[in-house]
């Protein structure tokens, strides 16, 4: 009764032009420029003065049937039924008239999808899978982004910050959500613990032993097995490990923890893109809401918010007024592991006789 | 057995949730709300597995761990596209034993119409679990959760209306472009089609995971770099000009009055990253396009007075990527432009991806990103390889140690004089 095989259509990324709004289709390349009439709101004019108008919202990102499927209704019926996720998981509707856009925003955060992340807002956070659906996470992503997205609602909504800000998260220390403003990171803080009765059949021996950044593991006989043993010592617990090897298991219930790093910056605008700086670490990994992650996430966002000039990304802010007064102004504290010992290390260290006081 | 069965009715039941359920509260919208309408859909088939996926991932919460390992499922004719998950508690939560992602390339630009997206929603409430991810960190659309059964045929469904498998794997990756010259006064380029002629030419590589590792293009149409190229690609792709920017300058002095001079001193002319802006007495604005970069602040600050150049093209940078192994590592400029305006330029940008993609292949280690190889064999080994020429725009200094042979010192000058009288011939020829 084996069907005979269809065979895929091999057609790639789909054209997006057949299905974007008939203004943008019809003016590719003719944009003269834009503005922002409120929060959330962005108004784009062609060279021809015809304006296009678009409501940004947010979103979970994970998002069931019925959610996309509200969304779509809004969209057909107070708007004129195309849409564009952005980068970060936010939905953009367009609409062609001035008088749509109220209503629009009215319907949206009447269904509880707030409107806003543009400008000079905080962003919907970049995020990843976590305990939903990855193979090697270290804590959850949507349940840490939902805790975090309820802190800064109203900075979502308002344009109020020095600049726009990018917070990320990720799960594990291969860091898929990226570099961010702000960024919420698993760092691990233990050896993984070798299950020996199973590397031999599961872990492809000499690839486990590449993957190590620091050369900490090598092959070993364990109880007459054939196994991987990790040299505690040299061990910096990167979990680059664990994802070819699962019987060396990184995560613990315990000893996984959450650190934050600030900075990082993707864009070439005014200063070149910039990688994040460690600044908090030893945070619990606290589900189901993470409070002391929130807690040091909106101390270094009030400190932004009150100390950035305007366009100064955080990591412009810092640059103008210095590490010693970051960490002044966020209460957070400063130790040797704060500085750098991985390879190019001494680019980071101050090399001149700048001292902020 | 009697314990199976126990297991098996708890699981068909609503799970409590104690810790879930505190996501449900506060402002922003809650995934957790989302998987409960799913699982409290009765008639629909997969109210069990989404009961069940509560369940699993109530438990996480409790021990604060993941419960997922990888496998091998697949859609026939690709050897990839398809995240396999299978559950290592299936024990206490069988229904969702089985809950694989298809990763699924999106719109170039991430444009849809509604009825697409209520297309796409009607597929996977068919075969899968109704859970979707509008995007991945890569761009794919993400179908969360399918029995290994039902992937071939939400696949094939996909792929009737138009859509296709995105990457995974050692293989080359789904792209993202901004929405650049659709809405965007600032696009350098047209993105969406240098996207889609990429990758659409380059779409075995996606099917077929066959590369030492991953490799991922991205399409900003400028500085502002929207889809996080520079450092989330291994071949950015980033808008830019030659000439000069263009200056309204009766729009300027607008802006002036309206804002005042300290506003526009402050956060125009002393934002500039090369001092290549002043403030003319007559409140007109002095630029030196010499010393301009193509940053793109002023001109995010004043959209309506400052737009890019008519002489427009990209700029391309190969090897972003995250920490493993050696570190994170940005793209750095290997051409400092490349003009993108007929066939032809778009086809050569097809050509070079392609190249590098090859010489990916042929020359980087197992599990070695293109930046990690670049920083094994150096950034000129690369660039020979190539055919490329050394160009100043490539550094952001010159060598700084004398720890270096230069057997082909003279030869090199002698090229670089060569190249110089080509440049300045140029010009010639073209206004011929």
């Amino acid at each position: 009764m084996d069907e005979a095989h269809r065979t895929p259509i091999e057609s790639g990324c789909p054209d997006p032009i057949p299905l974007m709004h008939p203004i943008m289709r019809g003016n590719r390349g003719n944009w003269k420029y834009h503005d922002r009439p409120r929060p959330g709101v962005l108004r784009h004019v062609t060279n021809d003065g015809v304006e296009l108008w678009t409501v940004k919202a947010g979103t979970q990102r994970q998002m069931d049937v019925y959610t996309i499927r509200r969304l779509c209704d809004i969209g057909d019926e107070f708007a004129e039924g195309h849409v564009r996720f952005t980068t970060r998981s936010n939905l953009e509707f367009m609409v062609s008239k001035e008088e749509m856009v109220v209503p629009l925003i009215e319907k949206l955060e009447a269904e509880g999808f707030p409107v806003g992340g543009t400008g000079n807002s905080i962003s919907m956070i970049s995020h990843t899978q976590g305990w939903l659906h990855c193979d090697i996470p270290g804590t959850d992503a949507s349940g840490v982004v939902k805790s975090i997205m309820d802190e800064v609602y109203h900075d979502f909504r308002h344009e109020e910050m020095p600049n726009r800000v990018k917070i990320t998260t990720s799960c594990c220390q291969v860091n898929c959500g990226g570099q961010g403003d702000i960024a919420i990171n698993v760092q691990y803080t233990k050896p993984p613990i070798i299950n020996h009765d199973l590397v031999a059949n599961v872990c492809e021996r000499p690839a486990v032993v590449a993957r190590c950044p620091v050369a900490a593991i090598r092959p070993a006989l364990v109880n007459g097995k054939p196994s991987l043993e990790v040299d505690e010592k040299k061990c910096i617990c990167c979990g680059a490990c664990y994802p070819p090897c699962p019987p060396m298991q990184i995560n613990s219930r315990d000893n996984t923890k959450i650190a934050i790093w600030v900075g990082g910056k993707h864009s070439s605008t005014r200063t070149k893109p910039s990688f994040h700086k460690l600044v908090a670490a030893g945070l619990p990994n606290n589900a189901p809401r993470w409070p002391e992650v929130a807690e040091v996430v909106n101390k270094i966002l009030k400190a932004y918010k009150d100390d950035g000039r305007p366009w100064e990304r955080v990591s412009e802010w810092i640059d103008r007024i210095g590490w010693p007064r970051f960490f002044e102004l966020t209460e957070l504290p400063f130790t040797k592991y704060h500085i750098e010992d991985w390879h190019g290390d001494r680019h980071s260290l101050n090399a001149s006789s700048h001292v902020h006081f | 057995m009697t314990d199976k069965k126990t297991i098996r009715k708890a699981t068909t039941k609503m799970p409590k949730t104690p810790l879930l359920d505190q996501l449900e509260s506060g402002p922003w919208p809650s995934f957790v709300t989302g998987l409960k309408h799913l699982a409290e859909s009765e008639d629909k088939q997969y109210a069990p597995m989404m009961k069940s996926l509560l369940g699993q991932l109530e438990h996480s919460y409790e021990n604060r761990l993941g419960y997922w390992k990888g496998g091998t499922v697949g859609v026939r004719g690709y050897g990839g596209g398809v995240i396999p998950r299978f559950s290592i508690v299936a024990d206490q939560f069988p229904e969702s034993s089985e809950f694989h992602t298809l990763r699924v390339q999106p719109p170039a630009g991430l444009h849809y119409d509604t009825k697409t997206l209520r297309q796409l929603c009607d597929i996977w409430e068919e075969h899968g679990s109704g859970l979707i991810a509008f995007h991945g960190q890569s761009g794919d659309i993400m179908f969360q959760g399918a029995t290994t059964e039902n992937v071939q045929k939400a696949f094939d469904a996909l792929n009737e209306i138009g859509f296709d498998m995105g990457g995974a794997g050692p293989a080359l990756r789904t792209s993202m472009s901004c929405v650049g010259a659709s809405r965007c006064e600032q696009s350098c380029y047209d993105e969406q089609k240098a996207h889609r002629m990429v990758l659409n030419e380059l779409v075995d590589a996606i099917h077929r995971p066959a590369l030492p590792y991953k490799f991922k293009f991205k399409f900003s149409g400028c500085a502002n770099d929207c889809v996080n190229a520079t450092h989330r690609s291994d071949f950015a792709v980033l808008g830019t000009w030659r000439d000069d920017m263009q200056v309204d300058q009766e729009e300027v002095k607008k802006i002036v009055k309206e804002r005042g001079r300290k506003e526009i001193n402050d956060q125009v002319i002393n934002m500039c990253p090369t001092r290549a802006l002043s403030l003319n007495d007559d409140d007109t604005l002095d630029v030196d396009n010499k010393s301009c970069v193509r940053c793109m602040h002023c001109l995010n600050v004043m959209t309506k007075a400052l737009s890019p150049g008519k002489d427009r093209g990209v700029t391309i940078l190969v090897g972003g990527k995250r920490s493993l192994k050696i570190g994170d590592l940005m793209g750095t400029v290997i051409v400092p432009f490349m003009k993108m305006e007929t066939e032809e330029d778009y086809e050569k940008l097809v050509e070079l991806g392609e190249q590098v993609l090859e010489f990916f292949g042929d020359n980087a280690l197992d599990h070695e990103r293109v930046g990690e190889m670049i920083v094994r064999i150096g950034l000129v080994n690369f660039l020979e390889a190539l055919g490329i020429e050394a160009d100043a725009n490539m550094v952001s200094h010159p060598r700084t140690s004398s720890y270096v042979r230069l057997d082909g010192w003279d030869d090199e000058v002698e090229k670089w004089k060569q190249r110089q009288k080509g440049k300045s011939e140029a010009p010639a020829a073209a206004a011929e």
